[in-house]
């Protein structure tokens, strides 16, 4: 890859702000168009591209496989957790209304919660979908192409 | 603490498992993550058993998510029906698990055993939720939960048997065209009615009966659910399916997941869609019945030429499906509550059975009759396991077996359809020459000269003997049953599914 200089380049002033767009859709999620669905893919399309382009071993050192499997796990955690809390709160389970004093801003924290748990779990797929997918042993050799 | 319990019982069952998945995949260590999947299946086991406790008389449950009410919300109702199916999952899961601590060990890399028991919990996690939902496309998400991680749990036997892998991509294709066709039906009732809500759905569709949509709508849901649940033509995923798996995922899907798709097919043509449809009855009697008798006699014939074990036990089930679904047919409260029992008795049954082979693969390594002649004087407790079972399978006096018969000859007669309680026991007679093959090479034939085998560890043993001893005890003692399929069929046919319930947890805003 050393020699493809516009794609590194470009690739390095385009990952952070995909990040950023992420984390904006992420947390826009309860007012507006948006949410932890797109929001996680968004995420993940930024370190998939930096994957692409610097290779994978160098996205690994970042994410490696068991921390990938574990965010996966983490986000449905953080979805469950949510509801779980709620009950203990004395409302039924997913009933926001209990987080907070006024019901409607204990939804807005409750949708905030599992927004995350869903952002979270997307990009753990999304980076296990690539891992998988790029990971598998070539059938041809670099050279041979 | 137990008021918190009590009062979120229902949405405990299911999530308990839900929970519990991600811990263990969290944790990543394979003996905390059967230890989370044991108390998750116990705790799940025990809370069913309180929820059939309060339902049993025919009360009905209904429980608010996330605090809103139906139509609007999602809502978890549980009656009898449900309730007894609720308890058939738990009860097998909590039996397969201590199973598979061991078994998997021969079956499948260590470093998979974490994601077996998170698979595990999911479809564990999907199967409750179907069950207990009272939402139409709630039943749909948890059916993908347990669907998808099924194909898992079938894949994975291919560290074994390479073939596990097309049986895998078999089930995955079909699977998702039922489940496609499922959410085609759905989406055409949400058009015509604008609900999701069963009871909501039942009210709305009441008057509909001409509507064109409605009975597309039907025809997709049951053609959908048909496939899941291996109906005679549409079985063909099954038998790879379960004779590739490991021993113990086979033991649980055989003995849970087509029982659940059972129940939901009992659920939509009897609390959604209306038995005094035209069409409805027409289904019944053109489609089920006629399919189901063929499914009795050609299933259990091609069983009898198996040389695989676990293929000729996957075939059986398809000819009992055809006995659950020849309930339903008869058109009458006494067979719908043959088809429960049968859902109960053949579920302990067919998971004991199951178990039991396993056992014996796990002892010789091999599936096929030819290396198993002569094992009954090695393995003396597996080997009358699977008389026990077998009996049961054929229906003999003082096992389940022979009070789910009973109980579908009675509604038979009562339809006064002598031929088909004729069919009946003929049908048993075919079981009885598969199960006596069986018996025959593992008592009559010589042990060959060279043989290792010896009798199978205790963690094996006494799992399946626990769902033996309940063929048993539930073949004599079979009044609970009964009584509890008798109540749920009568409530059911009578659609009270929509009656005023009791609330569980917070009554949810509208």
């Amino acid at each position: 890859m050393d020699h493809h200089l516009i794609l590194r380049v470009i690739t390095k002033i385009l990952v952070a702000p995909i990040l950023l767009y992420g984390l904006y859709v992420q947390f826009h999620g309860d007012f507006g168009p948006g949410g932890g669905f797109q929001a996680g893919v968004i995420f993940a399309v930024g370190f998939i591209l930096y994957g692409i382009v610097f290779g994978l071993r160098r996205l690994r050192q970042i994410f490696p496989d068991y921390v990938v499997h574990r965010l996966v796990a983490l986000g449905v955690l953080i979805y469950a957790g949510t509801g779980i809390v709620n009950m203990a709160l004395g409302g039924n389970f997913l009933d926001y209304n209990v987080l907070a004093e006024k019901g409607y801003q204990g939804q807005h924290w409750g949708i905030i919660a599992v927004e995350l748990g869903v952002g979270v779990t997307v990009f753990g797929v999304m980076m296990a979908i690539f891992y998988s997918f790029a990971g598998r042993p070539p059938s041809l050799d670099d050279k041979e192409w | 603490m137990m008021s918190l319990v009590e009062n979120h019982a229902a949405i405990l069952v299911v999530i308990l498992p839900l929970i519990a998945a991600p811990l263990a995949m969290l944790f990543g260590n394979r003996n905390v993550a059967f230890l989370l999947s044991l108390a998750a299946s116990a705790g799940s086991f025990l809370l069913s058993i309180y929820l059939l406790m309060l339902v049993k008389d025919g009360a009905v449950l209904a429980y608010h998510i996330g605090g809103w009410a139906p139509p609007l919300g999602i809502e978890y109702r549980v009656d009898a029906a449900n309730a007894l199916v609720l308890l058939i999952v738990a009860a097998i899961s909590l039996a397969v698990l201590p199973y598979a601590r061991t078994s998997i060990e021969k079956e499948i890399a260590e470093k998979n055993h974490t994601l077996f028991y998170a698979c595990f919990l999911l479809c564990f996690t999907g199967l409750m939720g179907v069950t207990i939902t009272g939402d139409a496309f709630n039943v749909f998400v948890f059916l993908e939960i347990s669907s998808l991680s099924t194909y898992v749990l079938v894949a994975l036997g291919a560290e074994k048997d390479r073939r596990a892998l097309s049986a895998a991509y078999d089930y995955l294709v079909l699977g998702t065209i039922g489940a496609t066709f499922f959410v085609i039906g759905l989406g055409l009732i949400y058009m015509a009615t604008g609900t999701l809500n069963m009871v909501d759905l039942s009210e709305r569709l009441a008057s509909m009966e001409g509507n064109r949509t409605v009975r597309s709508a039907f025809a997709f849901i049951i053609i959908g659910m048909g496939l899941k649940l291996a109906i005679y033509p549409l079985h063909r995923w099954l038998p790879g399916a379960y004779t590739y798996a490991p021993s113990a995922v086979s033991a649980f899907l055989a003995a849970t997941a087509t029982k659940v798709a059972i129940y939901v097919v009992i659920r939509f043509m009897f609390s959604v869609f209306s038995i005094k449809f035209g069409f409805e009855q027409d289904t019944l009697k053109y489609i089920f019945f006629p399919f189901a008798v063929i499914a009795v006699f050609a299933a259990s014939f091609i069983a009898v030429f198996q040389i695989n074990v676990k293929r000729m036990l996957a075939y059986s089930s398809v000819a009992q499906i055809g006995y659950m679904l020849l309930g339903i047919a008869l058109f009458s409260a006494t067979g719908l509550s043959a088809t429960l029992v049968h859902l109960f008795n053949h579920a302990v049954t067919k998971g004991a059975l199951f178990l039991a082979i396993g056992a014996i693969i796990y002892q010789i390594g091999s599936p096929l009759m030819a290396n198993m002649s002569g094992l009954g004087k090695k393995m003396p407790w597996t080997c009358a396991a699977i008389v026990v079972g077998g009996l049961s399978l054929i229906g003999v006096p003082g096992t389940v077996g022979f009070v789910s018969k009973w109980v579908l000859l009675m509604a038979a007669l009562e339809a006064g359809l002598w031929p088909v309680s004729l069919m009946i026991v003929l049908s048993s007679l075919i079981a009885v020459v598969y199960v006596w093959k069986l018996v025959e090479i593992l008592y009559l034939e010589p042990l060959p000269k060279d043989s290792q085998a010896r009798e199978a560890p205790l963690s094996l043993l006494v799992p399946t003997w626990c769902l033996i001893l309940a063929t048993l005890w539930f073949g004599f003692a079979a009044d609970f049953t009964v009584h509890v399929s008798d109540i749920a069929a009568q409530s059911l046919f009578d659609g009270k599914f929509g009656q005023d319930a009791i609330i569980m947890g917070t009554e949810g805003r509208s």
